[in-house]
């Protein structure tokens, strides 16, 4: 590394008088004084065959003795029991799951992947101990995304696809009379999910209810993972969040289905079954 | 077999391989291998949305629900519809000449597929609202806004804003009784907006009352500023879901 490549004299002053600018010939000089040099050495140059690359990676892994970065196999069909086609059954898979989390026993501190177990990944091959990145999480049970996740969405845009068409072809959007700032109809409601705010319209100063307590609950939404310091995220350990979340869309939605179908002309009170719904989508 | 050479000659043709990248299901010499399910995920645009690979459980539908991917699948529903509505649409409502009204009864008098569209639109739009509301529970009942995922919640909360602004603009335009006098009740809400009130109601209703210059500005405001913030913070959403490690959990 440390001392300077030597340019080849003879193919500079060459380059030079072709006329070849000064940077150029240093360049393609330094290049050819290094090839001299190998050829010297007896090393070929050049892209390798095919079959000569797989030699010498086999005797860079015998030197290297089986570290450095290369990649263990993972469980051959043969140990996993004679499952068909090297494909495991779910009981197998479970299986080799449980022991690269290491709830089989004979964990290894650093890499969360026990060491008896063959299953392991390694992302980074020939590269020098000092260069691995150490990868503190454990390893999870994933799946790939294509085909396992993609086929649950599909299906699932298709349905709601479906849904919505089948319902659009039955159900027309509503189109009241030409808009008339003179004419107040009697039944007069915000959309649907305003109508918690309407609602509250109905109790609270305006500047109140449309104004401070959306505002104050936008806020505290947004809040919510700052003030929440409670690191579980199982139910059972944050059954105050849970019960706070839950109180909150309650009353929203009892708000919501108050204005929306309980409220008639004059914004009074009716039962729909009596005065009809005053509620349009 | 005949059909089986046309596939091959197909997927042998220059700009069929040009097309579809290494890894794509469509090229010739896809084989359900690890390597080639991976590939498909990372060489596809959209389908690199998501990672190569993503923790078991949650592919259970009753984790998810695929309550955000099915948002998003409705905000490119009423994209593609309301496009298809602009071309016969326009935002006048002067004295007498309310375009904006007789162009709804055009629509769904003779306009072929309008009255369809425009129902899809209508109904996709509550749709919306509304998945994105259980998104937002389904994410808070899992405390999947707890850290790394904080501010992705963040996020969240204002894409359900955007998407309520979304759906009330776009509430005007029809510019019948109905969407007059719901846009009247929310605006007068918001002129009470401590000491700038009467400055934010000018500025929304482009005047003192609801008229023509309202429907042109929430026509803009719905067709054009408020998607174009959406898209950005869609993206910031998707962008740190990966970022934060993907889908939360398992609980």
């Amino acid at each position: 590394m440390s001392d300077e490549v030597q340019i080849d004299q003879e193919v500079f002053d060459r380059l030079v008088a072709e006329g070849k600018s000064e940077r150029i010939a240093r360049a393609k000089a330094k290049a050819a004084s290094v090839r001299k040099a190998r050829a010297a050495e007896g090393v070929a140059l050049g892209p390798r065959p095919a079959e000569q690359a797989a030699t010498a990676l086999e005797e860079f892994r015998s030197s290297q003795g089986g570290g450095g970065g290369v990649a263990t196999k993972t469980a051959a069909p043969a140990d996993a029991g004679g499952a068909a086609g090297g494909r495991l059954t779910p009981d197998q898979r479970a299986a080799r799951v449980a022991a690269s989390l290491g709830n089989g026993g004979g964990e290894s501190a650093s890499m969360g992947v026990p060491a008896a177990s063959d299953h392991t990944h390694r992302l980074l091959a020939l590269v020098p101990p000092a260069g691995i990145q150490q990868v503190q999480s454990k390893q999870m049970d994933k799946v790939y995304t294509w085909p396992h996740l993609l086929l649950v969405e599909f299906v699932a845009l298709l349905a709601v696809g479906s849904l919505l068409l089948v319902m659009s072809f039955f159900l027309d959007a509503p189109l009241g009379s030409l808009a008339n700032p003179n004419e107040v109809p009697a039944i007069n409601k915000a959309p649907w999910y305003f109508m918690g705010l309407q609602e509250l319209l109905r109790y609270f100063h305006p500047m109140v209810a449309g104004v401070t307590l959306p505002g104050v609950a936008l806020v505290l939404l947004m809040a919510a993972p700052y003030v929440d310091k409670n690191p579980s995220a199982r139910p059972e350990n944050r059954k105050v969040a849970n019960l706070a979340f839950t109180f909150f869309l309650t009353f929203w939605g009892i708000l919501v289905i108050i204005g929306s179908f309980l409220r008639g002309a004059g914004y009074e009170w009716v039962w729909p079954w009596v005065q009809g719904l005053g509620f349009t989508l | 077999m005949a059909n089986k050479d046309l596939k091959t000659t197909v997927q042998d043709n220059v700009i069929w391989r040009s097309i579809f990248r290494p890894g794509s299901i469509y090229r010739k010499g896809y084989r359900d291998t690890s390597r080639d399910r991976a590939l498909a995920s990372m060489n596809n645009v959209l389908y690199h949305l998501h990672p190569v690979k993503v923790k078991r459980h949650g592919l259970k539908l009753t984790y998810t629900y695929c309550l955000g991917g099915l948002s998003f699948f409705l905000f490119i529903l009423l994209t593609v519809t309301g496009i298809f509505l602009m071309f016969f649409y326009t935002p006048a409502a002067g004295a007498g000449t309310e375009l904006a009204y007789l162009n709804m009864r055009e629509l769904s008098a003779s306009v072929t597929f309008g009255q369809l569209v425009r129902n899809l639109h209508r109904w996709g739009a509550h749709a919306m609202v509304f998945t994105v509301f259980l998104h937002m529970a389904r994410v808070f009942y899992h405390g999947a806004y707890k850290p790394p995922r904080e501010f992705n919640w963040v996020v969240g909360v204002i894409l359900l804003l955007l998407t309520l602004l979304l759906s009330f603009t776009g509430y005007l335009l029809p510019w019948d009784q109905l969407a007059l006098w719901a846009v009247t009740v929310g605006t007068n809400m918001m002129g009470y907006t401590p000491v700038f009130g009467d400055q934010v109601q000018f500025v929304l209703l482009g005047g003192l009352e609801i008229g023509p210059s309202t429907l042109l500005r929430w026509y803009v405001l719905h067709v054009l500023f408020i998607p174009f913030v959406t898209v950005i913070f869609l993206a910031v959403h998707f962008w740190r879901i990966r970022k934060d490690g993907g889908i939360s959990g398992p609980l």
